[in-house]
């Protein structure tokens, strides 16, 4: 991440420092930074850092006098526990489902709102409402009004043309809150590609269409790969946020029927197991798996900036 | 042929929107319902409207009030943003206006911090929460939630600033203008726009926070989400008071997000896409 980018404006340059005025100039610049970065570093980096200190002791808040340092012993525990194992599973497989599936269908309605049709800007709107409500308010719509077994709208909707009247959360438990979620972050995907579609460069479209071009080949061949990186920036941004979900696991199974991930489980084992030490080693987890995650999505991000930043 | 194509298209867009919309809609609907009616199968849609769900919702009814939630939240929420905005609005400027050496990787070491995952933190927060005393404070939810934002806004609003001419601010400059005027008369009405859509931003997401407001509130600073969790386990009838109460604490996000609509993408992507 050199800073190979052009300076954003026609700044005036910076004075190479020598002497103390320069030196004092240079500070006066950084000044209005400051307090933000110092505020982030403290805030969000620090607690890091103890996180990954407490992981490598043993300790239990109920017997805090018990407190020894064991090395890589939570470690080992966590990834040879079968429900933590389980855990971390039940995090890839959600992610990578709902990521996937939002996607493609984020997808399919982009392509749909990108053409003119009468009420586009309502449609869209409509579209937006399920990511606009708040996570736990729409885990409990879906659990109590739209899966309950006996007067959910489900199985409401299913009575009238006498089909099954399956009891969704206690039968595919994960599936139930994939669904919830997927509806949640639809919408979220088809703004991303939304807004690649319209960045597309129209007088090539036309020349491929006056060369006779069909649909099929100009979405396959100049559709598509301009597509690319907002796909994959949908992809990684959708994987950050889920991976975090905790909301939708808490309140559709309350981690139960095989549905808890890494979150929940982190929660779940210093909340009320206690089991600081376990906790921060689950959690530290958590990190490596998202740096994996964010050091692709960085580099997405960093592709797009640089051609806003050329562009400006 | 193709005037029946696109029609068809256009057509099964609006029937898309309607099913994403169908929750929503129906979530309103049954919050009119009375208890009976909205726990019927199959679904009584033309069931006699009433007020009885937000009744029982807001306590009239003898259970506990959520206007301490409420308040809350909107204390959480409006002072995290006012604090993101006073830190990010410096940053930005020493990010875009006059740029630091490097100013890039300052930027992405910002956004580097977004993808750090909540449970990263949590121990030691609820930990030297406990120890300071601030469990169950509301402020201490109002620092975490700026720097929840603080990253988000930084992108945003650097975006903005630097769609500020530098031309027009070196020409005031020339004419004599010191810096707090360039910055009230040029830079705020151009930015102000950008300004008020990251502060929309910065709301939504911590009016929706759970995880820290669940572990590190109680009784006295609990938050609407918190609020939320109570109806997790099913209270007999209960669906009208569950959809009154899920419509009325997304409400501020409903209208929050309508409002942002065009700089959401913006908010959501970290600033990536415009």
């Amino acid at each position: 991440m050199t800073a190979t980018t052009t300076a954003p404006v026609a700044a005036p340059p910076v004075p190479t420092p020598h002497g103390p005025n320069a030196r004092l100039r240079a500070w006066a610049t950084r000044a209005p930074l400051l307090p933000a970065l110092v505020f982030m570093i403290v805030v969000t980096q620090l607690p890091f850092v103890a996180t990954v200190v407490i992981s490598f002791f043993d300790w239990n808040a109920l017997y805090p006098d018990a407190r020894r340092f064991t090395g890589f012993d939570n470690y080992h525990q966590v990834l040879t526990d079968a429900d933590l194992r389980h855990s971390v599973w039940t995090t890839v497989l959600l992610t990578g489902t709902v990521v996937l599936v939002s996607l493609l269908l984020g997808l399919a309605l982009a392509l749909l709102l990108d053409r003119r049709f009468r009420g586009r800007g309502v449609v869209r709107t409509l579209l937006i409402a399920p990511f606009l409500v708040v996570p736990v308010a729409a885990a409990l719509l879906w659990k109590h009004v739209l899966y309950n077994p006996e007067y959910g709208l489900l199985n409401g909707l299913l009575h009238y043309v006498g089909g099954p009247q399956p009891d969704w959360i206690s039968d595919t438990p994960l599936l139930a809150v994939e669904a919830s979620l997927v509806w949640q972050w639809t919408p979220f995907m088809m703004l991303i590609l939304l807004a690649g579609l319209q960045s597309r460069d129209q007088q090539q479209i036309e020349a491929a269409r006056v060369d006779g071009a069909s649909d099929w080949q100009i979405f396959r061949h100049l559709t598509l790969p301009h597509l690319r990186r907002y796909l994959e920036l949908g992809a990684l941004l959708g994987s950050i946020y889920i991976v975090q979900n905790f909301d939708a696991v808490f309140t559709i199974t309350s981690g139960g029927l095989g549905t808890a991930n890494l979150p929940y489980t982190v929660y779940q084992s210093f909340y009320q197991a206690h089991e600081n030490g376990l906790a921060s080693a689950a959690g530290v987890l958590v990190v490596i798996g998202s740096i994996v995650i964010a050091t692709f999505a960085l580099r997405v991000v960093s592709s797009l900036f640089r051609e806003e930043v050329s562009r400006a | 042929m193709n005037v029946v194509r696109r029609g068809g298209l256009g057509l099964l867009a609006w029937v898309t929107g309607i099913v994403f919309f169908l929750p929503v809609a129906w979530m309103a609907l049954t919050s009119f319902h009375s208890e009976q009616d909205a726990a019927t199968n199959p679904p009584s849609f033309t069931a006699a409207l009433t007020l009885d769900g937000y009744r029982e919702f807001f306590g009239t009814g003898g259970g506990a009030s959520p206007w301490p939630a409420l308040v809350n939240s909107v204390v959480a929420s409006v002072a995290s943003t006012l604090f993101v905005l006073l830190l990010a609005l410096p940053a930005a400027y020493a990010l875009s206006i006059r740029p630091v050496k490097k100013w890039t990787d300052v930027l992405f070491f910002f956004l580097s911090t977004k993808m750090l995952p909540v449970v990263a933190g949590l121990l030691p927060i609820y930990l030297f929460a406990k120890n300071a005393g601030m469990l169950d404070n509301i402020w201490l939810l109002v620092i975490l939630y700026t720097s929840m934002n603080l990253p988000i806004a930084v992108w945003m609003m650097q975006s903005f600033l630097a769609e500020v001419p530098v031309a027009i601010i070196e020409a005031a400059r020339v004419d004599g203008a010191r810096l707090p005027t360039i910055l009230a008369r040029v830079v705020a009405p151009i930015a102000l726009p950008g300004i008020a859509a990251t502060a929309l931003i910065c709301f939504i997401f911590s009016w929706n926070e759970l995880l820290f407001a669940r572990v590190l509130t109680g009784v006295v600073a609990e938050t609407a989400p918190v609020f939320l969790t109570g109806f997790i386990t099913s209270q007999g009838l209960f669906l009208a008071k569950v959809c009154a109460a899920s419509l009325v604490i997304s409400l501020p996000v409903l209208a929050a997000g309508f409002a942002a609509q065009d700089k959401l993408v913006q908010g959501l992507s970290l600033g990536a896409v415009k």
